[in-house]
């Protein structure tokens, strides 16, 4: 099976205002797709509905050309969004331990993930001691410890330095090498060789 | 991970929390027995009055604490975003839910369960009803935590969702609360309580089948 990641006719409305409507787009495995627009104009929501959280008004989102099944689908993505996910009170190693136990293991352990992110050497520390970009870090850290196709990041740059962004995009390059697919929103705009970079344009 | 894996993972994970964040533990807790302990205070230490009263004062006050820890479920993972991560598991979220409405027991209903024969005597209720007393705790409050875990799903996405939260959770507890008094008063006047234990064994099983499932789909409609 081809993992491939479709969305068919979408449209959301927001408190009475339309924010896309009969929206198409198709990912396979290898892509990425970026979607750029100004604030407000519905990324986070769209993002949001590939999640499942939130129902489209019209349309509907399809993996592996089938309408999506929750365990199947969400066993192959993983979730970066506004929010960290992490638990402040826990150390580094307590919340990788949590995600790797919600989901099934991917195909790096937490300390070779902690030293791809930059992070090795913080196993212990907890969360509350940690800066901004350094919790960002971790919770990109989530991505490779499970198993997943899919990722689907919202803004995954904030508050990471020049540093962080090289290696955020270094990961995402060596997933989309590896068969993966990419689905994020950015301001920044990315700079990617080798891949092969979808844009919707929301506004 | 398997699922049982994942379920003791949650457990471990609310359990851990809680102690690193000790007032969560210690709130409920306390209101409990400063309610108990002010009563006498408020209307005189007359031995026969508190003891026909007892049962049912420990049992409003068990079921207000509970009510007051409710809000503690689910709030701080849906304000860091570990309640979207648990959404995503592949796992089955009443599951998982099950397993942080256990450990929410775990850390506010026994502990009530553990002093609550101290305040029984301190009221002055008959030794031979401390042990249906504790039995209607033991009993009665997980299904406060399971009916209560209903209600907070439906309202964690509300910025001011504590007066809802009452009106919706309260009503649901009632039932818990006339048989639990009940059996409690007739054991301590030496009459059989079988039929109301019985019920409340039922509400248990019920509500430990039932409210996972509509506590899932709440939180996915609050996260919306």
């Amino acid at each position: 099976m081809i993992p491939k990641l479709q969305g068919i006719g979408l449209s959301c409305i927001r408190d009475d205002r339309l924010l896309f409507e009969q929206l198409a787009f198709e990912v396979l495995s290898g892509q990425i797709l970026l979607l750029e627009g100004k604030n407000g104009s519905g990324k986070t929501s769209l993002l949001r509905i590939v999640c499942g959280f939130r129902q489209p008004d019209s349309g509907e989102i399809r993996w592996c050309g089938d309408a999506v099944n929750d365990s199947q689908f969400y066993a192959q993505m993983a979730y970066v969004g506004h929010l960290d996910g992490v638990k402040r009170e826990l150390s580094v190693l307590e919340n990788l331990k949590i995600a790797q136990s919600l989901n099934a293991t991917g195909q790096y352990s937490i300390n070779e993930a902690l030293c791809k992110v930059n992070l090795a050497g913080y196993d212990d520390v907890l969360v509350q001691a940690l800066s901004a970009g350094q919790k960002r870090r971790l919770s990109l850290a989530r991505l490779l410890i499970t198993a997943n196709v899919l990722w689907i990041l919202d803004e995954p740059f904030t508050s990471l330095d020049k540093q962080g962004i090289a290696l955020i995009e270094t990961l995402m390059t060596e997933h989309c090498a590896n068969g993966g697919m990419i689905v994020l929103t950015s301001h920044h705009d990315i700079d990617l060789n080798d891949v092969d970079v979808l844009r919707i344009n929301l506004s | 991970m398997s699922l049982t894996q994942a379920f003791f993972a949650i457990i471990r994970r609310d359990l851990v929390l809680a102690l690193r964040r000790r007032s969560e533990i210690a709130n409920p807790l306390l209101f409990f027995v400063l309610v108990i302990t002010l009563f006498p205070l408020g209307i005189g230490a007359e031995p026969r009055l508190l003891q026909a009263i007892a049962p049912g004062v420990i049992w409003v006050s068990a079921l207000l604490a509970a009510m007051l820890s409710l809000d503690s479920l689910f709030r701080s993972d849906f304000d860091d975003g570990s309640l979207e991560q648990i959404l995503l598991s592949p796992h089955p979220t009443s599951v998982l839910v099950l397993g942080k409405i256990i450990a929410h027991w775990l850390v506010t209903g026994l502990p009530l369960l553990v002093v609550a024969p101290l305040l029984a005597v301190f009221l002055g209720m008959p030794n031979n009803s401390l042990g249906i007393l504790l039995l209607t705790l033991l009993l009665g409050t997980p299904v406060l935590s399971l009916i209560g875990a209903i209600g907070v799903a439906l309202t964690v996405g509300l910025r001011r969702g504590g007066m809802i939260l009452s009106l919706l959770v309260l009503p649901l507890y009632v039932p818990v609360l006339i048989f639990a008094g009940n059996a409690v008063q007739m054991a301590s006047s030496g009459l059989p309580v079988d039929a109301q234990i019985n019920i409340l064994i039922s509400i248990l099983l019920m509500a430990l089948v039932l409210a996972p499932l509509p506590v899932a789909a709440a939180l996915k409609m609050s996260i919306n």
